[in-house]
């Protein structure tokens, strides 16, 4: 099924007998019963204005093609999507729909926000065929509840999107990345922190163990690069010995795409927690490979296939997602009363499980 | 304003109600003395009075769960309550309800520096989660102007914003986790201090619910670190429409100021008296601010005057010092309470595209000579978040009526330029009657399935959000059921 129109796709949900899986790319390794769907067919940007900082496209819309539409006004998605391509083996065109679906969102995500603080309204079709619109193209509204949210990061399990509204930023005219050579994972976040703490407005900050430092990326207008650059080595000068990276897009890139993991066989995780819980976590994960961004926030780790990650969490807070492999649950399993909360709304929104079915519980 | 009328029912069962509460509250936490509830009967649109049939004034969740239990067995209707400052009528009570106020619960529970997070009770006030970090030079970035009184729980309820969300966006931005007690009294934990949601993005749809949903008792909010300093420019135009352009070449040139605000000739002038801010004579004036270090801020504040010049502005003030700023900002921080001394005011939050400015604005113009009431503009440009202050006179007879027709003109008039009703206050009892103008029938039945989920008897926070209309089968069902 591959629907042009978002009318013909509500009818095609509305006549729908058997699950559907709900896809874009394909790049996302979203794995599923059901045939497919495919919303590449609702595809172009529909609306760009520069001077509100909005964008307007259907779901379809190669991410590609939005990223260059922005460059050209000298602006970007600042929350970073990743590209899962290289990590999951996956190939195809990374459409805004499932960076949505997804809430993708990248280093930045510590100084700019996730994916869903950029998403300012979707259109999408409900279980039903209905098609529904929440939010708007406007910076700030608070008109009703905010399903733009509940739809950001539903993987489908809520609806079909069928057209996403995006704040955009500008570009930073230059960046530079200093790099901490640090002593383990305590010492990395510590810095981290420092950094994350300063008022230098630090765009990146990650550790990758295998090169032994930490990376902090200073974005903007030249002069106040320098400036800050200046004041955030002597801030986390004390930590080790501290020198500018070459290739700070790169090297970037490198985080945002877990590049350390590419071709490296095992399951890999994607855990959320909170920075100072990190160092201890990840001595509980006996992991073979582990790289930190969001200053300790977010841990990805490459462990044997079907390693039960979970019961190593022990006492810290915070959740799991195995972003490959395939022998436990994708997502965290939830406290009763909010699973409960989850089951229900996913059920009136798509009353009769049709859409990506036990996906997300 | 239309409310449903009160369930005789419910009111009925008011002694044995209070009887209950007294034994899992504290005395003096619950009021229930016709005199004292009347404190309770509006919050900051005071157009609309209703006392509630109590108040209860719980000090910690545990309290909070006892008194929603109670009252769900009880059917009675629940309305939560921070500061009442709600410029929506979001915590006004029907004259069935429990007001439920948390204005004792105001701990904090914890400051984590390393991890730039607080967690506090819901009833602190905005100003003083940042009272609570500054010493340490961090702050809580989401400024709504009633910073000093409202609370974070109303703050979350209505994802409040500020004059500073273009840099730091709104309380859903800020906001990583909270405590919430269900109708049902169960308590759950959303979210905490990690930066991402592990299933579907509940904390997303709680904030900015309007108390529906549930009663926030916690919340978990990213702090920041204090910029090293932060200085205006004040760009005076002769009109509007130009004003309207140069804060879009500001936008596109890649400064991302942290305020961009707007005011037009009616508030300049009002503000110009109250404040004696020193304002120059003209028709549209625009204050922008940028942070960062003195040669940061001479850089970009010399870049967006570079800008402003091309538009030839009236006057260009660049602010040398926190005296200036002060200044700058003065008239600005008191433009309500400016309009307030020259008139009845009612203040209005439609969001538009930037790009439609002039268009609005011009149009606000004709229906203010239609309607022979005066409107002040006052609004965060940058995106595009306006407040038409229409004055009226609340003693003259039917002024109100007239007053909120006009409101509700202007309100249509964003929604009709691609914005929205409201782009901070919420919609409350206030703009509830309009939402099918913005949403279609089954728009707002999405977002009424998540109310079923959550409130499944409707008991929270009764005939706000949604039209009455809209309301109607599931408020009958709800009667039918008792
Ligand atoms: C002079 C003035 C200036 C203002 N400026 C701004 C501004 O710049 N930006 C802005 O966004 N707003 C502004 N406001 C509006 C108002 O201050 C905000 O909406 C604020 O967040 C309300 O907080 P409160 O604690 O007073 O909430 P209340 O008025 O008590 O309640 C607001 C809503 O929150 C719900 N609620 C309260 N407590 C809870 C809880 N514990 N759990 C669940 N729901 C709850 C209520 O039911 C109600 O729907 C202004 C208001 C005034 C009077």
């Amino acid at each position: 099924m591959r629907p042009e129109t978002e009318g013909q796709l509500a009818e095609i949900v509305a006549g729908l007998s058997e699950p559907v899986r709900i896809v874009g790319g394909g790049t996302r390794g979203v794995a599923g019963r059901g045939a497919e769907l495919s919303v590449v067919g609702l595809s172009g940007i529909e609306l760009y204005e520069p001077g509100a900082l909005t964008l307007v496209a259907k779901v379809g819309t190669p991410v590609a093609d939005i990223e260059a539409a922005l460059a050209v006004e000298g602006q970007r998605l600042a929350f970073e999507p990743m590209d899962h391509r290289g990590l999951l083996g996956t190939t195809g065109e990374p459409t805004i729909g499932g960076v949505v679906a997804a809430n993708v969102s990248g280093p930045r995500r510590v100084q700019a926000g996730a994916c869903r603080d950029f998403l300012l309204g979707v259109r999408y079709v409900d279980g039903l065929g209905q098609v529904i619109k929440n939010g708007g193209r406007v910076m700030k509204n608070v008109t009703g509840y905010d399903l733009v949210k509940l739809m950001a990061g539903s993987w489908g399990t809520l609806g079909v999107l069928t057209e996403v509204s995006l704040k955009v930023l500008p570009l930073a005219e230059d960046e530079e990345t200093v790099l901490v050579a640090v002593d383990g994972a305590a010492q990395a976040v510590e810095a981290m922190s420092a950094a994350l703490g300063s008022p230098f407005e630090v765009s990146g900050a990650a550790y990758d163990p295998d090169a032994g430092h930490v990376l902090l990326r200073i974005e903007g207008f030249a002069g106040s690069v320098a400036y800050r650059v200046e004041q955030l080595r002597g801030v986390v000068g004390g930590f080790g010995s501290v020198s500018m990276a070459d290739d700070s897009a790169g090297l970037w890139r490198g985080i945002r795409d877990v590049t350390a993991f590419h071709g490296q066989d095992g399951d890999v995780w994607r855990i959320s927690v909170k920075p100072s819980d990190a160092p201890r976590l990840a001595e509980q994960l006996g992991a073979d490979g582990l790289l930190f961004d969001w200053g300790g926030g977010l841990i990805w780790a490459r462990v044997l296939v079907g390693t039960d990650l979970r019961a190593k969490m022990g006492d810290v807070s915070g959740h799991m997602t195995l972003v490959r492999g395939t022998g436990q649950a994708k997502f965290q399993p939830e406290p009763a009363p909010v699973a409960l909360i989850s089951a229900q709304l996913r059920q009136r929104f798509d009353p009769r499980g049709f859409f990506n079915p036990g996906l997300m519980g | 304003m239309e409310m449903p009328t009160p369930n005789a029912a419910v009111l009925a069962r008011k002694a044995r109600l209070v009887e209950r509460l007294q034994r899992v509250l504290p005395e003096d936490a619950v009021i229930h003395d016709e005199a004292e509830t009347r404190a309770y009967e509006c919050d900051a649109l005071t157009a609309y009075k209703c006392p509630p049939m109590l108040a209860v004034l719980p000090a910690s969740t545990q309290e909070v769960s006892d008194v929603l239990r109670i009252c769900h067995e009880e059917g009675v209707p629940v309305v939560p309550r921070g500061s009442g400052t709600s410029l929506a009528g979001g915590a006004l009570p029907t004259a069935d309800s429990v007001i439920l106020g948390v204005a004792r619960m105001n701990d904090v529970l914890e400051t984590d520096y390393a991890n730039r997070i607080i967690r506090v009770q819901s009833g602190r006030t905005n100003l003083s989660v940042t009272g609570a970090v500054e010493e340490e030079d961090f702050f809580y970035a989401p400024d709504p102007s009633s910073q000093l009184a409202c609370a974070i729980a109303g703050n979350v309820a209505m994802n409040s914003g500020g004059a500073h969300c273009l840099k730091y966006g709104v309380t859903t931005n800020n906001l990583l986790g909270v405590t919430m007690v269900m109708m049902d009294g169960t308590v759950v934990e959303i979210g905490g201090a990690h930066l991402d949601a592990g299933g579907l993005d509940l904390l997303g749809v709680i904030c900015g619910s309007e108390g529906q949903l549930g009663v926030v008792t916690e919340a978990t909010l990213r702090i920041l670190r204090k910029p090293e300093g932060a200085r205006p420019v004040l760009i005076a135009f002769d009109d509007n429409e130009i004003a309207g352009h140069c804060v879009s070449d500001i936008i596109k040139s890649g400064i991302l100021p942290v305020a961009i605000e707007f005011m037009d000739t009616l508030c300049i002038k009002a503000c110009e008296n109250f404040s004696k801010a020193g304002y120059p004579d003209c028709h549209a004036l625009l204050i922008v601010e940028v942070e960062g270090s003195e040669a940061e801020i001479d850089y970009q504040l010399g870049k967006i005057v570079e800008i402003a010049k091309r538009h030839n502005p009236v006057e260009l003030r660049e602010s040398q010092s926190a005296d200036e700023s002060a200044k700058i900002w003065l008239g600005r921080k008191s433009a309500f309470g400016a309009m307030g001394q020259m008139n009845d005011y009612m203040c209005l939050d439609g969001t538009i595209p930037v790009s439609s400015l002039p268009m609005v604005l011009r149009r606000i113009g004709e229906l203010s000579e239609q309607y022979g009431l005066p409107v002040g503009n006052v609004f965060h440009a940058g995106d595009g978040n306006m407040h038409p202050l229409i004055l009226f006179d609340a003693n003259k007879p039917g002024d109100l009526e007239l007053c909120e027709e006009f409101g509700a003109e202007i309100l249509k008039l964003c929604v009709d330029a691609g914005g929205c009703l409201t782009g901070e206050h919420g919609v409350g009892v206030e703009k509830r009657d309009l939402m099918l103008h913005q949403y279609t029938a089954e728009d707002l039945e999405a977002q009424m399935a998540v109310k079923d989920v959550f409130d499944p008897a409707w008991l929270l926070n009764p005939a706000k959000v949604f039209p009455l209309s809209v309301t109607e089968t599931r408020r009958e069902a709800k009667i039918a059921a008792e």
